[in-house]
């Protein structure tokens, strides 16, 4: 009983039809990997002008001087990488601490304003950053002159909107009358949250901290606007300029794209299961 | 008596807040609410008035709405908003589409199977814009080494320039979009369908319902709220593309793939024009606004939340 026919219980029946829904489903499946399959595998070929390179789906010759060449083309390369980790876990960790702060705030705190506040919040978060990012840049590099600092990286998104919603979302769901007893032994609200929120909180704080971290690792826009030395680049920025500047070599712009790319496969394939909650946690229900 | 009592305590909560509580709360949210007022707030402000303004780093000249009326006969303003609608109609429902087919193909199987579609499906979006634009403009290469072209060789198909001839460039960056990450969208509709109830199909199943009848008239309708979140939420974020034009077209050939969102970025970042980029950027905020309102109004009718 359900969506599918259960055929009584026919063995043979439910694989047939099982075999048969697999195919459409792991073609779409290639069809989605091939281009990551494509990159890893080109970035192994050898480092020359494409003219000579050969577009094959498996190298005749395996090796990683195409990686080699990635690195030499600019003294700053493992300093790109740096910057991308320093700046994505700065703003993944003030993001974890003032997002759930803010989150118990608005879900469990009485206070004045409370929902006016919250509202004001939700409705921003539907502004688009394009009207956002002209002024944005003008304030930090023009007011502040924080171009080509962490800081400028860093501070503009070090609490969102949207991971304080999350937060708020989870948080909801924690019974009042565990708060309530807390108070009554005469627990500080510092304490309630220190003792008993996060510890309740695991998930939706490892959900923010993941999807925090890797969209400020991926990101390229802002980066892009409020870098422009080299040395105070990141990963996703020098990746772009590295592909401009070598349009013609093929296997060490693969090299490069994986590079930037393999960190956050490896932290999707550690922590799968945060990846995929993660989407339905704020999800509306429906 | 003990009504009056609980009168009184119902006005309590209503009127008086706790003073410790009001002060705990404002601390913990004033970090929050610093950098929103700072990084925020105060940006859209500023937006609204530079959008009125001839904008120079030193002394700004107020020219009221004449960035506006300038737009009126912006001949690209219109043809990038009429990239951004082929765009967004080619892309966003063929893309809910294939969720809900894959969403409906992977239901009937065991959970760790569903997990490991779910996560394949799940990793283009863990992979880097820029490095999959990287990989993407190698197989759209001109030449006839590149894999798309060798591609349609096995058809006996000539070798096209599809980034860079007017007739493929957008068909080109649609594709893309279909066979990028459909994950999120899986996983939505997945916790959709195991919302459905189960007697719905026992019903179906009494008065002999086929396959397609079930997924028309029970799936279809339950999950209608979800269509139109992903509906809402993949226009608004069509609305935004930038990246994939940018860094694989420029917006050429022609300003044919020219979206709104690579247009605002030009005008701010390659022509310093302020006040136009600013200007084009809260219309763009308002035909969001307005597209989501008209949404919820003409789908929304019969969602129960």
């Amino acid at each position: 009983m359900g969506l599918y026919n259960d055929y009584n219980n026919n063995i043979k029946l439910r694989c047939l039809r099982n075999g048969l829904i697999l195919l459409p489903l792991s073609l779409f499946a290639v069809a989605t990997l091939f281009p990551i399959y494509f990159m890893v595998i080109s970035s192994f070929a050898a480092p020359v002008e494409a003219g000579a390179a050969s577009h094959l789906l498996w190298p005749t010759k395996w090796t990683l001087d195409s990686y080699i060449f990635f690195f030499n083309y600019s003294k700053y390369s493992t300093r790109w990488l740096m910057n991308s980790l320093i700046a994505s876990t700065a703003v993944t960790f003030s993001n974890v601490v003032f997002a759930s702060m803010t989150g118990y705030a608005f879900s469990k705190i009485r206070f004045r304003g409370n929902k006016l506040l919250f509202n004001i919040l939700l409705c921003a978060m539907m502004i688009p950053y394009q009207v956002t990012q002209v002024p944005l840049y003008i304030l930090i590099v023009n007011t502040f002159h924080m171009q080509n600092t962490y800081a400028a990286l860093i501070f503009p998104s070090s609490v969102s909107v949207y991971n304080i919603f999350l937060c708020k979302q989870f948080m909801s769901s924690i019974p009042n009358e565990i708060i309530e007893s807390a108070k009554i032994e005469g627990c500080t609200q510092l304490n309630i949250f220190y003792r008993i929120i996060m510890p309740l909180s695991k998930t939706v704080m490892a959900v923010v901290a993941i999807t925090t971290f890797m969209s400020n690792w991926n990101t390229f826009f802002w980066p892009f606007l409020v870098t422009s030395k080299m040395e105070m680049q990141t990963i996703q920025v020098g990746l772009k300029n590295f592909s401009f500047a070598n349009s013609t070599y093929f296997a060490p712009m693969m090299a490069g794209a994986t590079i930037a790319a393999v960190p956050m496969f490896v932290l999707f394939f550690s922590m799968q299961k945060y990846f995929l909650e993660g989407v339905t946690v704020g999800a509306v229900k429906g | 008596m003990k009504k009056g009592n609980g009168g009184i305590t119902v006005r309590q909560k209503h009127s008086a807040y706790a003073k410790e509580d009001n002060i705990w709360g404002y601390l913990f949210i004033s970090m929050a609410v610093i950098v929103f007022c700072v990084f925020t707030m105060y940006p859209i402000v500023n937006a609204c008035i530079i959008s009125m303004q001839k904008y120079n780093p030193i002394q700004s000249k107020w020219v009221g709405l004449d960035n506006y009326n300038g737009l009126l006969t912006d001949k690209l303003f219109f043809k990038s908003i009429r990239n951004t609608v082929v765009y967004t109609v080619l892309t966003v429902p063929v893309n809910i589409a294939i969720s809900f087919i894959l969403a409906i193909l992977i239901f009937p199987f065991k959970k760790w199977m569903q997990t490991t579609f779910k996560a394949i499906y799940y990793l283009p979006a863990v992979a880097s814009g820029v490095s999959l634009s990287v990989v993407w403009l190698w197989i759209y290469s001109s030449l006839p080494s590149g894999l798309f072209n060798q591609l349609i060789g096995i058809f006996g198909l000539e070798s096209q320039n599809w980034l860079g001839q007017s007739k493929t460039a957008m068909f080109s960056l649609v594709l893309m979009s279909w066979l990028s990450s459909h994950g999120t969208n899986v996983i939505i509709y997945i916790a959709a369908l195991l919302g459905i109830p189960k007697d719905h199909f026992e019903a179906a199943e009494i008065d002999s319902a086929t396959f397609f009848q079930k997924v028309h008239y029970i799936v279809l309708p339950m999950v209608k709220p979800t269509t139109l979140f992903l509906f809402v939420t993949g226009i608004i974020s069509s609305f935004q593309v930038f990246m994939n034009a940018y860094l694989m077209t420029a917006g050429g050939p022609d300003n044919n793939t020219t979206m709104v969102g690579l247009l605002i970025f030009n005008n701010a970042f390659k022509y310093s024009e302020f006040g136009k980029a600013s200007a084009q950027a809260l219309i763009l905020a308002v035909a969001i606004a307005v597209i989501s309102l008209l949404q919820f109004k003409f789908m929304g009718d019969e969602i129960e939340y």
